[in-house]
């Protein structure tokens, strides 16, 4: 009995050699290979050897690069809060369509979360374009005279920024709001509060959670945009994703390239961090 | 207060659909150059993209590493979701939440991370390394899709049919994995979609020595336009629309959503 046991639970660890291998290999060597090359020596010659040498983070704090940290901060946080702006109502709305028409809107925002962002900004630098855009449509209607280029400019970024994030922002907030308590809201009604206040006092309170989440998510994925800002936007609209790409690849200064990228992984890892232990707070 | 609630509800949905509505439009365009309203009516760029080579090769690329990574990013994550659901293995758990790290963080991380993995190991531009990496940045998809499935499911048919006399084995062929079925079907469409779209990972592993479509796209845009992206980014939308109707179709997309309570 006690051998049948023992055999059992050796198979049951048998299962979870191969993906512990795999993540272990494949997820945690990469992982600790950035932080080892973040403090790697630079050589002349372009390669890198391994090290302890802090050269990359002092460049970082006493150069543009800081500045470039502050904006993509700055831009993820202004995102985070338009998309979920945007957002909270219309997934209020769709949790409240026919069944029929809630699956065909879910799954078109499926659809549009997991196209390409090369294929995203495409598209908007078309609808931002002189030839084709959407100041097109102003001259038709006679409110322009001539059609002129949006992009590159700040507000195509942000555009086209929204327009990535807003499918997350519904998808996140979606089951929140569906399980939103609809007894509460009517007796909210019953009880002569109005729509503003019952919005307030019932429904806000009770998707805080998911307002939460929704915001970290949505900060971090923006953290992430890379091609939006190249393509949207001038170089001072480039986010600190691009710029670690801009190093490892046309640079190839890796150490430099993977101490942006550890700046970046603190910078969403706290995010992630502080908004985990704030909502913990809040339930106490 | 409807009025304004059905004016806002339009303008947000035009904003999500609109731009799919002008690349559509203007992916039908005779013309070589960009014009909308387009000019003439035409499926020659949808032609253009398996007529012509570089195309062609780029999508049968992404079409392979997505196939393959979803595959096994699957098989990889079956184990693990099961381990920790049956028999509440602390270290499937904690293997669990590892896996899903990758996904959540900027992928710019994860692609450098390969980055450096792959040139330290000589194996930078094999087309295997895309594959690897693309498993394991998605493997949270699979990971939650069945885990999500193996929730849904009564324990008391596992009691069932082990009064039955049916041992692990046969309860997990005949009772678990046709109940799951759907959710690692799911997770494996997920993997395959977001794999498909997926541009900075595939650069940093294999940008040099294989083109795949997102970054052969990217890098058309650089030097100008072409109307095969817009014909692309139809098709892309088409599959990915396909793909997800077909889930939400067989499966249960609300409840994958998190939507329904048990």
């Amino acid at each position: 009995m006690s051998n049948q046991t023992s055999s059992l639970s050796f198979g049951r660890i048998l299962t979870l050699v191969p993906p512990s291998v795999a993540i272990g290999i494949f997820f945690l060597v990469p992982f600790t290979l950035i932080l080892l090359t973040s403090v790697a020596h630079q050589q002349q010659s372009g390669d890198f050897v391994f090290g302890f040498d802090l050269a990359h983070y002092q460049r970082f704090f006493s150069s543009v690069f800081i500045e470039r940290a502050l904006f993509s901060a700055a831009l993820s946080g202004t995102i985070a809060v338009l998309s979920l702006l945007i957002a909270f109502p219309f997934t209020y709305a769709l949790t409240r369509f026919s069944r029929r028409t809630r699956t065909l809107w879910l799954v078109y925002i499926l659809a549009q979360l997991s196209l390409s962002e090369v294929l995203i900004a495409f598209s908007w630098q078309i609808l931002f374009s002189r030839t084709a855009g959407i100041s097109n449509i102003a001259v038709w209607l006679g409110l322009l005279e001539k059609s002129f280029a949006m992009a590159p400019s700040a507000l195509a970024v942000l555009v086209g920024l929204v327009y990535l994030a807003l499918p997350f922002a519904v998808l996140l907030l979606f089951p929140a709001l569906s399980r939103l308590d609809r007894s509460q809201i009517e007796a909210s009604f019953t009880l002569g509060a109005s729509p503003l206040r019952t919005f307030f006092t019932v429904v806000l309170p009770a998707s805080r959670p998911a307002l939460i989440s929704g915001g970290v998510t949505v900060f971090v994925l923006t953290l992430g945009a890379i091609i939006v800002p190249q393509v949207l936007g001038h170089p001072s609209h480039w986010t600190l994703s691009v710029m670690i790409t801009d190093q490892a690849i046309y640079n190839s200064n890796m150490p430099f390239a993977a101490a942006l990228a550890v700046v970046l992984l603190i910078m969403s890892g706290s995010v992630i961090g502080l908004v985990g232990w704030l909502s913990r707070e809040g339930n106490k | 207060m409807s009025i304004m609630r059905n004016i806002y509800l339009t303008l947000v949905a035009l904003f999500l659909i609109g731009p799919i509505v002008v690349i559509t439009s203007v992916s039908f365009n005779s013309k070589n150059f960009l014009s909308f309203p387009p000019k003439g009516f035409s499926f020659r760029w949808f032609v253009e993209i398996f007529a012509n080579e570089e195309w062609f090769s780029a999508l049968s690329y992404s079409i392979i590493i997505a196939f393959l990574s979803a595959l096994l990013a699957v098989v990889t994550a079956l184990p693990v979701a099961y381990a920790a659901w049956r028999y509440g293995i602390r270290y499937a758990k904690a293997l669990l939440s590892l896996g899903i790290a990758p996904f959540i963080l900027p992928p710019v991380i994860m692609a450098l991370a390969f980055l450096l993995f792959f040139t330290t190991s000589g194996m930078y531009g094999w087309f295997v390394s895309v594959i690897i990496s693309h498993t394991i940045f998605l493997l949270a998809l699979p990971l939650v899709t069945i885990s999500l499935g193996l929730e849904s499911i009564d324990r008391s048919l596992l009691e069932a049919s082990s009064t039955l006399g049916a041992d692990d084995k046969i309860a997990f062929r005949t009772v678990i994995l046709p109940l799951a079925l759907p959710y690692v079907i799911a997770g494996f469409a997920f993997c395959f979609v977001l794999s498909l779209n997926e541009y900075i990972i595939a650069l940093m592993t294999v940008g040099f020595t294989y083109e795949t479509l997102p970054i052969k796209i990217f890098n058309a845009i650089r030097y100008g336009y072409t109307p095969v992206i817009a014909s692309i980014a139809v098709l892309f939308l088409v599959i990915n629309v396909v793909i997800f109707g077909l889930i939400a179709r067989f499966g249960n997309l609300p409840r994958m959503l998190g939507a329904l309570e048990d």
